[in-house]
């Protein structure tokens, strides 16, 4: 059986799982910590998209991987 | 459909009637959003990464060739401009409706992302081009989901790649106007580590600090916009494909279009959050990276 298609989205989503569960972790932290301490909402608002962006990287990084034209084999 | 039905242009439209009368009208033409394929065999044709680089509509041929991408970027430039201009022209103690809206978001990028990141006194000293950043981020990726543009300035690298080579160079400057060479040594050497470990995290410092940091800085910026304006092609794409091609043939699963353009929108409606969450995003990173190389100890 020939299956025919490309290898990069299946990276994507390889490389998605981490970053999911990261910013899983992250928005579930904050949010466990406003509950603890609601006057800290906005720095730690702040801090929250800051994680999620650094935590993203990954899966954008893992998105420009299919666009780098390597040499056909 | 806002505007992307237009499917069937062709590429040599705009290049084969150079001084014509027919020059204006093709100009127009290729002003405006396409998706990529034809429809001739009938099947649907999912957005392609050609989508960013659309025909040129001026100049073509010469190194000063301007395309859809480049004459949008070159709108918001005035627009941005403009406002700022109206904006600042007369300030008043007691200020207008006008003058509100603008101090609104101008003192919160003030407030919650510099000052609140760099302090009162660094905060000042690189308020400008901080500033300068977020607006013009925010500016060029909402053209993203602004109907007759429909495609963000920021969607093809070099926008991005400017906006994270300024920072690069900013918190360099920062840490070497601080410290001097010393600098280099502050960021890759860290205190209270083993001797033998040193040349290991020294290897590690430097890749994070010089050179992941600016190349996420691009990635993160133009892969949110690539990925969300692919997102809104292939949504209005189909619809398109389900109700005028699938459902006019009498072929009742065309229906699912009605979903697909129902996402389109839920999707355009992130596409707005996510065009101001880097805006935010990137000036707030840019900010954190100076005042890292303006800290004493880290």
């Amino acid at each position: 059986m020939n299956i025919v298609g490309q290898l990069a989205p299946l990276a994507f989503g390889l490389a998605a799982i981490g970053s999911g569960i990261g910013v899983g972790l992250i928005v579930g932290k904050t949010i466990e910590s406003v509950a603890r301490q609601p006057e800290l909402q906005g720095r730690l608002q702040g801090l929250m998209f800051l994680g999620i962006a650094l935590t993203e990287a990954l899966a954008f990084i893992a998105i420009a991987v299919a666009f780098i034209p390597f040499p056909a084999p | 459909m806002l505007g992307w039905s237009n499917r069937c242009l062709d590429r040599t439209v705009s290049n084969a009637c150079s001084r014509s009368p027919q020059l204006i009208t093709s100009t127009l033409v290729s002003l405006l959003p396409l998706v990529t394929g034809d429809d001739s065999d009938g099947g649907f044709h999912g957005p392609s990464i050609d989508e960013f680089f659309p025909p040129a509509v001026l100049f073509a041929g010469t190194p000063f060739e301007l395309n859809r991408i480049m004459l949008i970027r070159l709108l918001v430039m005035t627009v941005l401009i403009i406002v700022f201009w109206l904006g600042t022209r007369s300030m008043k103690l007691v200020p207008t409706r006008g003058q509100v809206a603008f101090e609104f978001i101008t003192g919160f990028v003030r407030n919650n992302i510099i000052v609140g990141t760099l302090g009162e006194k660094d905060g000042k000293r690189f308020m400008p081009v901080l500033m300068t950043i977020f607006f013009v981020t925010l500016g060029m990726n909402i053209t993203g989901v602004i109907p007759p543009l429909q495609i963000a300035g920021t969607s093809v690298i070099g926008l991005p790649l400017i906006m994270s080579i300024v920072a690069y160079v900013l918190f360099i400057y920062a840490g070497i106007r601080k410290f001097g060479f010393r600098y280099f040594k502050n960021a890759l050497i860290l205190p209270g580590v083993p001797i033998a470990l040193v040349p290991f995290l020294a290897i590690l410092e430097f890749l994070s600090t010089f050179i992941l940091r600016p190349v996420t800085l691009t990635l993160r910026l133009l892969m949110n916009m690539v990925a969300g304006h692919m997102l809104l092609v292939l949504c209005f794409a189909a619809t398109d494909f389900f109700l005028f091609t699938v459902l006019a043939d009498g072929n009742f699963l065309g229906l699912l279009g009605v979903g697909t353009f129902a996402f389109g929108i839920a999707f355009t409606l992130l596409e707005i959050f996510v065009a101001a969450l880097q805006a935010y995003v990137i000036t707030i990173l840019a900010a954190i990276y100076i005042q890292m190389a303006l800290a004493e100890e880290h």
